[in-house]
Formats: structure tokens, sequence, C-alpha cells
């Protein structure tokens, strides 16, 4: 419980590294948390080979939501469409380094929700793209 | 107006009606339960009302005649007749049970308004409305064309009662609002309101989720048509609420739900509906809850709701005093002379959620979101608060408590 706040989850909360737009972009994708109103766009560069060159999420929400975004871009840059899509939960708890109940759990993996249905060009993002 | 009980209000003799206050949560402090606007905690005496009633006398209502039957019968109906006596209506058959308030609202719209009102009739919202008393309008709206007005919120989270005249010069046919905001719990000034309503034609129907349980609600005083309310939020159980309506627009709205105990006659292809207030409890309804209701009003009035404000307020007052000193953290909601026992708040640079998530470890029971208000969030351009609410068992040391963990809560986000 005490490692919720990880420092590494405040310090990418506060700092984060992949915060903005893209423009242009090859991929843009957007989506809510209802439950607490996190709202988080990730803007991805794809080259000719399907590998991401560039990426940036833009948003708001709590600590949680922006840290895994920051964490998730960084972990996806320079790494090929096809691998994104086979990323899951467990592998965004394993960039937090922390175990999270149901509530909180939403907010880790929305920015991978957006990020799969954007990949996957998808036009809504749906739970079932980051259970497993 | 009871003086007497100002006496009797003893906080340390309170809080031990509530078992649930001495329990830890996970990290192993003692519970700091700062969330009874979204639903209160229990006293033993309700909690034993609704044990006694399944321990020695549960049965079916209504139609039995067996001494269980009867025996449940009359607590089911008593209990309607102090729930009655506690706003002040004049009979019971003026109180249907619901589930809750939402219901209650819900009722009006299918009933009432789809009886009356037609395409361009006007319905009079609020900016601060709980999402309860915007969506049956909205549904209504979809369906049959009526029209919405909202009553601004100024900064200071109060009504603004200059628009609200000027759209009263638009005839409506029903003003909706909360008689108290459940995030800047401003107390809205119910009887000019509904005053102001009747001179320009319209009925009132009033949402008494957050003021049956910390005011003293008088409905004939007002002069509200409809008033709806939750026990919950009033140290009675869930899955039971009331709708009060005056008993000539009552008996002539049709019927809401269609079944068992609503009815008085049914053939085949026909049936009559049932007197006030059967004729809208359709099928066997929450009878324990109902009866945990009644426990709940006589919990309250034997402590007397004027000592209950009261005491809210000055916790109230002290808590706003407290949370104001903080740097960085804004308030939202008039000052304390206007509302209930309600703080919203933000901090800056650090979000709701991760602010409650930091207090619950310390045990401190806060809400973080839009609570049910997500127009009344937008329009002070947030997405969310914090949101710490006090009732009759809260303790100035709980604000303390609220304050030294919001403290740490700044020094984590550095
Ligand atoms: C002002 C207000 N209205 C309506 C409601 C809805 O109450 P319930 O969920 O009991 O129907 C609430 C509860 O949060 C409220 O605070």
């Amino acid at each position: 419980m005490d490692d919720l706040y990880r420092e590494v989850i405040i310090e990418h909360y506060k700092n984060p590294t992949y915060r903005g737009q893209l423009n242009p972009h090859d991929i843009s994708f957007a989506d809510n948390n209802p439950l607490c109103g996190d709202h988080i766009q990730i803007d991805l560069r794809v080259d000719a080979e399907g590998t991401v060159t560039d990426a940036r999420f833009d948003g708001h929400g709590c600590a949680i939501s922006q840290a895994s975004a920051d964490l998730l871009i960084e972990a996806i840059v320079g790494k090929p469409l096809e691998s994104i899509k086979r990323l899951g939960k467990q592998d965004v708890l394993d960039l937090l380094g922390i175990d999270l109940g149901p509530v909180r759990l939403k907010c880790a993996l929305l920015s991978l929700k957006v990020l799969k249905a954007g990949v996957y060009g998808l036009g809504e993002a749906s739970d079932e793209l980051v259970e497993e | 107006m009871r003086p007497e009980n100002a006496m009797k209000f003893n906080i340390d003799e309170i809080r031990k009606d509530f078992p649930i206050l001495t329990r830890e949560t996970q990290s192993g402090a003692r519970v700091v339960y700062l969330d009874s606007t979204a639903t209160s905690q229990k006293p033993v005496q309700v909690i034993e009302a609704m044990n006694a009633y399944y321990r020695r006398s549960n049965a079916n209502i209504h139609r039995g005649v067996h001494t269980l039957a009867e025996e449940s019968t009359a607590l089911y109906e008593g209990a309607r007749e102090r729930i009655a006596r506690f706003i002040n209506a004049s009979s019971a058959r003026e109180v249907i049970y619901t589930r809750n308030t939402t219901e209650s609202i819900n009722l009006v719209a299918y009933s009432w308004a789809r009886a009356n009102l037609q395409a361009g009739d006007l319905v009079i919202l609020t900016e601060m409305e709980h999402h309860s008393n915007l969506v049956p309008w909205q549904m209504l709206q979809a369906e049959k064309g009526i029209e919405l007005e909202f009553i601004p919120v100024t900064e200071d989270g109060l009504l603004d009662l200059e628009t609200y005249k000027t759209l009263l010069n638009r005839r409506p046919k029903l003003v909706s609002f909360t008689h108290m905001s459940n995030v800047l719990g401003t107390i809205n000034p119910a009887q000019e309101m509904i005053r102001l309503a009747h001179e320009a034609g319209a009925l009132a129907l009033v949402d008494g989720a957050q003021s049956v349980p910390h005011l003293q609600v008088d409905v004939r005083a007002l002069d509200a048509d409809f008033y709806a309310f939750s026990a919950h939020k009033m140290c009675g159980p869930t899955g039971i609420g009331a709708l009060y309506g005056k008993p000539a627009l009552l008996e002539a709205m049709p019927p809401f739900l269609g079944g068992g105990d609503m009815i008085k006659e049914v053939k085949l292809r026909s049936f009559r509906p049932n007197t006030l207030p059967h004729k809208f409890e359709a099928g066997t309804p929450a009878i324990a809850e109902a009866i945990g209701f009644g426990a709940a009003v006589d919990y309250l009035s034997q402590i007397g709701m004027d000592a209950i404000a009261r005491h809210e307020h000055e916790i109230t007052s002290y808590a706003l005093e407290r949370l104001e000193e903080i740097p960085g953290l804004k308030l939202f909601g008039p000052s304390a002379d206007q509302k209930g026992g309600v703080a919203a708040f933000v901090l800056d640079g650090i979000h709701p959620h991760d602010v409650a998530q930091i207090l619950d470890r310390d045990g401190i029971a806060v809400r973080a979101g839009h609570h049910c208000a997500q127009p009344l969030h937008e329009k002070f351009g947030i997405p969310a608060t914090s949101r710490a609410s006090f009732y009759l068992y809260s303790t100035k040391e709980e604000v303390d408590l609220l304050v030294n963990g919001i403290y740490k809560v700044k020094e984590l986000f550095g």
C-alpha cells in the first residue's frame, strides 16, 4: 500500500518525459475514464516497417494514470506495433512496480487502452483490450 | 426550537451508537468517516430494529391475516406515519415509499410529468443538480420535446435568483431543484423559490436527499408539491426512500409501476388502482428497510434536528477555517452560514483521487470525483474535487486529522 506512491510514480507524474502532442502523426487516439474524468490522448509516428519512431501522451488525471502513460510511452518508442498489440495489464503493473485495487487499476490501464485502440484502429476503446 | 434537546447533544454518547466508527482500516488506523454525504453510518438502534423484524415479525404485508403478517404490516405502516410526521406531512398517505431519491424523482417524471407535460413545456432545473435530477428530465426531453432551462450557479456557489425570476416569465410547468447541494453544500432558499414558482403557475419538486438528513424540513411550511429523499443518508438503510406529494396531485396522477399491492381490483383486461399511498407501491416492498427508516427518524428526532444542525454548523465552520489555512487548497461553495456540512476542495497540482487514496492510509474516508454532479464541475472548470462531509457524529478531532493528512499529501507530492 505504502509504495503506491513510489518516487518513480510521483516523478513521472510531476516531470513527464513524453507529455505533449505530435503533429503530424500517423496514429492518434483519446479516451476518458468516466469514473474520475482522467483523460489521455496518445499520438504515434510509425515508419514503413511498422516501428514506433516517436510518441507523446497528453491529458489530465491522477498520478497513477499520468505516470503510467509516461512509462508506457517510454517503453514503446522504438518498438514494432505488433508488440504493442501483445501488451497487457501485467506489463503496465510491471512498469509501475505496484499492485492496484480494481478502482485504481482503471486509472493505470487507461493509457494502454487508448494506445491499443489507436494501434488496432478501433472506433472505441474497450476494457477487453487490457484484460487478462 | 427544542432547547431541552440541545442539552442532550452529547457527541461521545452519539458516537457510541455507531459501532462502525470504532473499526480500523487495513493500515491499522481507526476509521475517520468523512463521507456521510454519500451515505451516512447507521446507529445500533436502526440495525437492531431491522434485525428484530427479521427475528420476530417477518412476513409479507397487507394481505395476510395471521399474527406475523399483521405485525409486519403495522411496523411497515407505523414507520410511514413517523416519516410523515418527521417532515410534517399532514398524513401518511402523502408519503410514498420508493427505493431512494432517484426513484422518487423518476416517479414524478414518469407519472406526473408524462401525464401533464407536452412538447414545448418548460421545466426549470439548476446547474448544481445531482445527475438524478438531470437525467430523468433529459430523458423526458428526448421523449416528449419538453424544454429545459437551468438556474445558473454564481462563483460563490449560490443560485442566481435574478435569472431564476427572469426564467419564470416563460411560464414553466415545473421547477425542480436541490434543497442542499451535495458538492457545494449550498442550502438553497427553498421556501422563496417555491413561492416564486407557484406565482408563475409552476409546481415545485425539491430534491431533499441532503436536506432531510441535516435540517428540520417542513414540507407544508415550504409548500412543496413534491419532496424526494433517501433513508441511507439519514442513518437509515439503503434500498428505501420516500416521495412526499400533495394529496390532490398524487390522487390525480396515473400509477407508476403496475403489479400487486398497487391495485384495488384486477380483471383480465382491466384494473382499478389502489388508494394512496399504495397506488404507487407495486410488488413486495423493502419491509425491513422501511422499518429501519422509521427507526432512523426516531433516532434523529430524539436527538433533535436543531441540535444536529447546530453541531454540524460548528464542525463545518471549524473545518472551513482550518482548510482555508492550507496553501494551495481551494474550497468550493459558500461560507459556513449558507451551507451544510460539506467541504469540496482541490489541491494545486494534485489530483483528487490521489488525495483520497493517500488520506485512506490514515483511515480517513473522503470521496473524490465529480460526485454525480458533472455539469457543476464543468462549470467550475475542474474534472473532480475531493469532498469531506460531516454529520452528527463528526468531531473537530476528525477535522484535525483530515488537515494533517492533507499536509502529508502535499509533502509526498513535494
Ligand atoms: C443532492 C442529491 N440528490 C440526489 C441524490 C441521489 O440519492 P440516491 O442515490 O439515494 O437516489 C444524492 C445522493 O448522492 C444527492 O446528494
